[in-house]
Order: C-alpha cells, then structure tokens, then sequence
C-alpha cells in the first residue's frame, strides 16, 4: 500500500487558502487554510458533508465566488506558473473555461435554457479560440459524438430542457473540454443522476482522462465515487483539511477519526443487514460557532484538552498521508 | 392474524397527459402499471429504482394520498382502494408516511409540539395533559429533547427535522410505515443515526416498514424482502441478502454493478454499463419494459412481456424474477 501520493508534475498547488463570508454574524472562515496538489493528468478528490467548504474551494479556484460577501484572505493558487488569486481578471478571463474548465451538479441551472446545446458549447470555444463558424462548428460536433451523444448534428440544434439529466450532463463535460483545458473541476457532477446513469458519466470522465491526459478535482460528498475515480483525496471538515493522501492510504487506513467514523458509517453490501450503523455523534457545527481547538473535538470519541485548547496542525510531508490530528499515531498502535 | 398486513394486487395508477388548447388527457402516464406485492407484520419491503420508475408513486397508492386506476390495495385484510375520505379516517391510523424533505413536510408556523400531536386531534385522542405528556414521550423516542416541542422547524437540522417527521409518524402507533427516501437528502454522518433509529422503532414497536429508495445499500441494510422496479413494473422481488448474492435479473445485475462501493481494491471489477436513459413511462416499450436497454434482449423480448414467476431459491425465501431466461 503506497504511502506516497501520487507522484508526478504539479499541475495546480493551492497554499493555505482563506476564503471568508462577510454575515451579519461578522466574517466567517468557509475555507480556512487548505492546502493540496494536483498532479498532472491524475483526480484529486475533495470529499465532506455539507457546509465543510468543498464547493468554496473549488469556486476559488476560479475566482467564481459570491462578490461582494466573499474574499479569499490569503493563500495562494498556482496554476501553470501563474498565482490566480492576484492574477489581473484578463488573465483570469484567459483561463476560465480555456485552461480551467467546470462542470457543475446541475446541468440545467448551468445550462442556458434559451439558446441551443450546441451554440452555448460553440460560444465557450470563440471566447477563447479564433476560428470560423464552420470549424466551430465541426469541433462542437466532433466533442459531442466523443462525450457520447448519439446523432450529434441534431442533438446540438436541441434546447437542454429536451435531453436528460444524463445527456445534459454530457453537454456539460462538452462545454467543459472543448477547449482541451489543463484542468477540469467537475463539482458533484453525477450526484443528480440515478446510478446507471452515474456509472456512464463516471466512465466517460475516465476515458477522456485518458484520452486528453486531463487533471480532474472531482467534488463530491461520496466516498464511493471518490474510491472508484480518484488518485488522491482530501478529507475536509468544517473548513479544515482532515486527512489527505493517496485513495489506498486514505481508504485503507485512515488516521483521522473523522474519516474512520464516515468509513464505518456507511452501509455497505459486506455489511449484515439490520446490525447497528457506527455513528458520528452530533452534527457539524456553524461556521459562526466553531470550538476551539480542533474542530472535530465536540464529536470526537477520543478529544481530551489538548484537542479543546489548540488545533492540530497536518503532520508529515507535503505529499504523504497526513492528518490534522493530535493522536493518530497513538489510535493506530491502539488499534 | 392470518395473511399479510399490507396485499397490493395487479396495482395500477395511470396519470392523464394533458395536452392541446382545451387540455384534454391526451395520452396516459402509466407510472404504476400492474404491480403485485405483500408486507407481512413486522417486515421491511425495500423498494428501489432509478427516478422515473414509479416507486414513490406506488407508495403514496399504499397511503391512498393517491387513488388507484385499478387493482386493489388490501390492509389488513380490508380493501381500502376505493374507500372515501371518511372511511379511510381510521384506516389512516394504522398506515403513515415518512417523507424525504422533513424541511417541506413540516408546516413552519407550528410549534413541534403542535405538529407532532396534530394526528391526536384529527382522531379526538386524548386530554391536552395526555397529548403534551406523549408529545415529550415521542420526542424521547427519537432521540430530541423535551424542550423542542415549544420550538419551530427552522430552529432544526435537517437530520433532526427527520426525527420529527419519524415521531410524526409514529405517534398514532401505526402498524404500517411507507418511508419515501427518508436518509437520501441527509449526510453521511446523520443517515447512519437514522437508519439507526428506524431500527430501533421497528424492533421496539413491531412496525412494519415499505422503504422507498433509490440507494440500494441503505436498502439492503434495513431490509427484509427487496422488491427491484422499473418503468412502472416488478422486475425482481427477493430475499435482500439474495437480491445482492445472487440477482437474477439483468437490470438488478446492472444497478448493483453500479454502486460506487468506497473500498479502491475494487475498482478493477468487471463493470455492466447499461447503455442508453429509461424509456418514458408514456410511451412503454413493447414487451419486456426492460429490452431497450438489455445487454442478454432477443426478439421475443420486444413482442411479448414476461411475467413474474418464480424461481429456485437457496434461502426459503422464494425469489421471483420477471424475465423470459434463466441467466
């Protein structure tokens, strides 16, 4: 079992990012000191309930946060050599949808529902590219045969709201790819779709990963579609990185007792029916009510003071298996 | 009591399409379409399906928020198909739901006090001091505070609005339970409280329970029997350790192929990918619903419909299996 992520040329460092939210409550962290690395062609996953700020990294990224209420305090995101967060909104612009592509848990929000599939994918792809209406035109129908859509010619000429949840999801990854980006951010990109469907889209994903050698940061709260798509994953909780690693080190021995409680309370096929499920206790505080110390300790089976006097820092190296807690290695010689 | 606590027979629930300037039902939406299944006391139906297939619709015809187009829905041993509003008021009792978004099932101008002991005063049960001492009763059961009855829905997660949607629904002490994908808008860390939870009710309260969902290991997790449908139809109703050992449908084979399990070791697995989206319930295929998107369809399977038959079961349980072949 590689202890090691994936190794490889970075594509995208993100350095202890901070996003806030300006509340009536005062300014609260989203996203509060993450930091990870995407190798090229190689899925990075970012897995959490909701609220532990995956989409808000994501959407910093991008720099597609929410004005005038959010800001990224500090951190720094290095893409292609160039640090997006004080990068001028030209270049910016230069790498949304070119170098950076998105595809969002909802194709029809994203979509827009009054212009033709394949105009929106010929828009994204002049915006970046010059080139003439009829070579447009071609590549728009080339994408859309590769992602999977029968008679493409006459399925562009369609408006989204007369394909499916899963067609539409494949325009997406269209839209998504048409430009050949470094990097596409695909934030729960099938948690809308029935699983046989999921298990096309996923399969898609892969192949024109392999095809294009394309990096993925595949957001999602499902440890399941994390474990089948992804090299690396980054565990976060309440705006904090738990755990991050390589899939295998992750999944198969995990530190932090966050992840070992969402591993064990998962109903799986292996497990005997109707036997009690593991539970975390409690729920997922507010941003605004964070405990001090490690923001885990109030649902932590094994939090003592140290946990509530200060947080625990991600041990060991840039690119191991590491986690923010004060007594993994203690747990794992226990268990 | 002899017999099965909840009997649905040849079930039908048809929906008009409407259509043209005077909007006139113009085609049907057969979104049950001749479904066939039983709950015994005490037991769990799991049933799953992609959306589409008639699965929550099949459960609100069990609750009658939903009038069959034909077919009969017998509890215990009573057919309620065709009943009035009046005669079913007692019957509804017995027979309650759980529903998938506590945040819209809930009525946000009542306290949960009111909310949980609205069913005491549509049935005239009890005196106010009885209704207030089993309201805290309830709340205990499921795992809230006392002092959440003085409070209202918005002051509540979502995990613990669903405790109240489950104390809503068991405080007239039903013997039925249709729970409509009540764990799929919830987070990880909470759907194990609650699964947790309806366990404990049905061990404690002998309930039973037709558990709607489209996860199929919280299925097979809380299970008895699983019943597999699509487009409106049966394809396989099994023992739940059965169903995943051994399907023998070709569409039950697929759905279980395609859950993400969270272990990497498996990623290797041979997968079955079905080609292609769910054919609209307006406009069915012809014979087996299935054949469009069948990896093993012949030319029999487009002309004539299969039936659900039995087959050889290893566990007692006699599984049954609508297709032409023995895969």
């Amino acid at each position: 079992m590689p202890a090691v992520s994936t190794q490889g040329e970075p594509l995208l460092r993100v350095e202890g990012l901070v996003t806030a939210f300006a509340t009536e409550a005062g300014q609260v962290r989203a996203v509060d000191g993450v930091s990870f690395t995407v190798h090229k062609g190689k899925t990075l996953g970012i897995v959490g309930e909701s609220g532990c700020g995956k989409t808000v990294t994501a959407l910093s990224i991008l720099q597609l946060l929410p004005l005038p209420a959010a800001s990224i305090l500090s951190g720094r995101i290095l893409f292609e050599g160039e640090d997006l967060v004080t990068a001028p909104i030209e270049r910016l612009h230069a790498v949304r949808g070119n170098r950076i592509g998105m595809i969002f848990q909802e194709p029809m929000t994203a979509l827009n529902p009054v212009h033709r599939v394949g105009r929106q994918i010929m828009e994204a792809m002049r915006l970046h590219r010059e080139l003439a209406e009829g070579e447009a035109l071609r590549a728009t129908v080339e994408m859309l045969d590769k992602v999977g859509i029968p008679s493409p010619e006459i399925r562009m000429l369609e408006y989204p709201h007369q394909l499916s949840g899963g067609m539409r999801q494949r325009v997406m990854i269209a839209m998504a790819l048409i430009c050949n980006p470094g990097l596409v951010i695909a934030d729960e990109p099938t948690t809308a779709l029935d699983v046989t469907i999921q298990a096309q889209i996923l399969e898609l994903l892969q192949q024109l990963q392999d095809d294009y050698g394309t990096s993925i940061i595949m957001i999602t709260h499902d440890l399941g579609v994390i474990a089948e798509t992804c090299d690396d994953v980054v565990v976060m909780y309440a705006g904090r990185v738990a755990e991050q690693g390589s899939v295998e080190a992750v999944f198969g021995a995990p530190r932090h007792p966050y992840t070992q409680g969402l591993l064990q309370s998962i109903p799986r096929l292996s497990t005997p029916r109707k036997s009690r499920l593991h539970t975390i206790e409690g729920m997922v505080p507010s941003l605004t009510e964070m405990p001090v110390g490690c923001r885990f300790n109030n649902r932590c089976p094994y939090a003592d003071d140290r946990c509530r006097s200060s947080y625990p820092d991600l041990d060991g190296e840039e690119g191991q298996h590491r986690a923010a807690c004060h007594h993994w290695q203690r747990l794992e010689q226990q268990l | 009591m002899n017999g099965p606590l909840l009997k649905v027979s040849d079930l039908k629930v048809h929906f008009p399409v409407k259509g043209g300037v005077l909007l006139r039902a113009r085609d049907k939406n057969k979104a049950v379409d001749g479904i066939t299944i039983h709950i015994d006391n005490g037991e769990t139906l799991g049933l799953v399906g992609e959306s589409g297939c008639g699965k929550s619709t099949l459960g609100k015809a069990v609750v009658r928020l939903l009038k069959p187009t034909a077919g009969t829905v017998e509890f215990d041993g009573q057919d309620i198909s065709n009943l009035s509003a009046r005669a079913l008021k007692p019957i509804r009792r017995n027979i309650q739901m759980i529903f998938q978004d506590p945040a819209e099932s809930l009525n946000s101008r009542h306290t949960i006090g009111n909310l949980i002991a609205e069913g005491f005063e549509i049935h005239k049960i009890g005196t106010a001091t009885w209704r207030r001492q089993r309201v805290a009763e309830l709340l205990e059961q499921v795992g809230l505070p006392t002092s959440a009855a003085e409070r209202y829905p918005f002051e509540f997660s979502g995990g613990q609005r669903q405790r109240i949607g489950i104390a809503r629904a068991i405080a007239l002490e039903p013997k039925l339970v249709v729970c409509d994908e009540p764990v799929s808008a919830l987070d990880v860390s909470i759907q194990s409280q609650i699964l947790n939870l309806l366990l404990d009710l049905q061990r404690d309260l002998g309930l039973s329970y037709l558990f709607v969902a489209h996860d199929l290991a919280v299925v097979k997790h809380i299970s008895d029997r699983i019943a597999v449908m699509y487009l409106g139809h049966i394809m396989e109703i099994a023992g739940a350790d059965e169903v995943y050992a051994e399907p023998k449908h070709p569409y039950t084979r697929a759905l279980i192929a395609a859950i993400p399990e969270p272990d990497p070791g498996r990623r290797g697995r041979a997968k079955i990918v079905l080609a292609g989206d769910v054919p609209s319930p307006i406009d069915p295929p012809s014979g087996c619903v299935f054949h469009t998107r069948c990896p093993h369809a012949e030319q029999k399977c487009s002309l004539e419909k299969p039936v659900l038959r039995d087959v050889f079961a290893s566990d007692g349980v006699a599984p049954q299996v609508a297709c032409h072949f023995d895969l």
